[in-house]
């Protein structure tokens, strides 16, 4: 299992969210949802543009096993997608936290990241569910 | 009761990724189920598949027994150590199982019928088989490896004593051998030439541990299921059950009308082939991105279907599914309900993947 970064914040979902330099927050699925699901073949991502609902689903993910939606952690208009997971969805089994990110939300606030997981209280809940 | 199979701490020692399965603790994957299923088409991958129900069915009148209990002609066999696949069916036709018939001698014959079937399958034998005075026999104390890939049978060969091995290596396709305490049948469940060696429990585990050193990579069922699907093999409970006969799951060349045979279902197979079943089973590939899956509506001009096994192929790196349609539905018009959007699919003849490569015109 990949070390999780500390500048991450987790929803109990399963995605992950990471304020850049510049404001924008950068969204994810977290390692332990990429084991789950197994081999990904397939990534549905939004489009430069849209605007989303903290909470709302926006993505899919798609494994040989099943189909997941990915929810956003936070509101805002969607200003970046890794276009390269069309040709190569396995990076997010490879790369969770890095080259495997979904999108890009410019946010209109911050507050809603109040409510993520910071990474040992994620890690916990990830340990609970193992259980 | 979670069963565990005795190669399990192999399993868990090799880091799988374990699913329960029909009540049984197996392997999910190793790692990528991907990588594997790669491994069977290209190389050689072993699968465990204890978990399924061997018995044997012994008595002077085992043959008349099956001529009754299964809806394919065991009269096809007539040298010893030959397979034959079948259905056995309910007196309405329905599936009750999928099975592999192995003729041994005439008071003796084997079959191996599916893990999650396993209790029903029993009785339903042991019913039908008091009246034939035939023995049913569970052989628990077997277990069973699928060693499969274009590199199987040459791999496994070098395993076996030189006796064994020239008996092993002249097998033909569909037929099976004992040497060295296994039975070592030419069958499996992936399109893929290769071995499904069914071995006492007390050995099983030194001789995956021989095909592991041999070069054999271990596959989890996640690659069995999407091998399986890419050769056109049905799956009981998803493709097949109670509910459908043998002629709306794509079985129909496993079924036998001969001359004066009475097996359990016939009279419903009969009527239903001199009126039409009313649906089929078709094969789908869809060009566009995204996943067949179980149970999602496929919309034709005559009237909706559902799809049955639907999986990405990593052969092919497409979605490719088994749908039961209408019998009316033809080739035009074909679509599925993904997530409220309906994709187009194109029906195609099956298997859909053939010496490791896609077929003609999937």
């Amino acid at each position: 299992m990949q070390e999780i970064p500390g500048d991450l914040k987790f929803m109990k979902s399963h995605e992950w969210a990471r304020v850049e330099d510049n404001g924008t927050v950068t969204v994810g699925i977290s390692d332990h949802a990429q084991s789950l699901l197994g081999d990904l073949v397939y990534v549905e991502l939004p489009s430069v543009g849209d605007e989303v609902q903290a909470g709302n689903a926006c993505a899919v993910v798609e494994s040989v096993k099943a189909a997941s939606d990915v929810y956003t952690p936070v509101s805002g208009e969607i200003v970046a997608v890794n276009e390269s997971l069309a040709d190569k969805p396995e990076t997010i089994n490879e790369d969770a936290y890095g080259d495997g990110w979904l999108f890009v939300v410019k946010a209109g606030s911050r507050d809603e990241l109040q409510e993520l997981l910071d990474p040992d209280a994620y890690a916990e809940l990830v340990e609970n569910e193992e259980h | 009761m979670t069963q565990h199979t005795i190669l399990n701490a192999s399993h868990r020692a090799l880091g799988a990724k374990m699913v329960d399965f029909g009540g049984w603790d197996m392997p999910l994957n190793y790692g990528s189920q991907i990588e594997e299923h790669h491994a069977v088409r290209r190389d050689a991958g072993m699968f465990d598949v204890s978990h399924m129900t061997v018995v044997d069915l012994r008595g002077a009148r085992t043959r008349d027994f099956l001529r009754h209990l299964v809806a394919n002609s065991v009269d096809k066999l007539k040298v010893p150590g030959k397979a034959l696949y079948t259905c056995m069916l309910d007196e309405r036709g329905g599936v009750v199982d999928d099975l592999i018939v192995y003729y041994l001698d005439e008071a003796w014959f084997r079959v191996v019928v599916n893990a999650a079937t396993r209790d029903k399958d029993l009785a339903w034998i042991e019913r039908q088989a008091a009246a034939f005075d035939v023995a049913v026999a569970e052989r628990r104390d077997q277990a069973m490896i699928a060693v499969q890939g274009p590199n199987a049978r040459a791999k496994v060969l070098g395993l076996l004593s030189e006796e064994t091995r020239a008996r092993a290596g002249k097998i033909g396709k569909f037929a099976a051998c004992e040497g060295d305490g296994l039975f070592i049948a030419r069958t499996g469940y992936t399109g893929e030439d290769g071995f499904e060696i069914i071995v006492p429990e007390g050995e099983a585990v030194a001789l995956w541990d021989r095909l592991i050193a041999a070069g054999v990579r271990p596959a989890g069922l996640g690659a069995r299921d999407t091998l399986r699907l890419e050769a056109g093999m049905n799956l009981y409970g998803q493709d097949m059950d109670e509910s459908v006969s043998p002629y709306e799951a794509g079985l129909a060349w496993t079924v036998a009308l001969d001359e004066g045979r009475d097996f359990i279902g016939r009279a419903v197979l009969e009527s239903q082939k001199a009126a039409g079943a009313p649906r089929k089973l078709i094969g789908l590939v869809m060009d566009e991105k995204g996943v067949l899956r179980h149970g999602q509506r496929v919309a034709t001009p005559a009237g909706d279907g559902e799809i049955l096994s639907g999986t990405f192929s990593p052969t092919l790196g497409k979605s490719i599914a088994f749908a039961r349609v209408p019998a009316a539905a033809g080739e035009d018009g074909v679509q599925v309900d993904i997530r409220a959007r309906l994709v187009p699919v194109r029906v195609v003849k099956y298997p859909f993947v053939r010496d490791g490569q896609g077929a003609p015109g999937v």
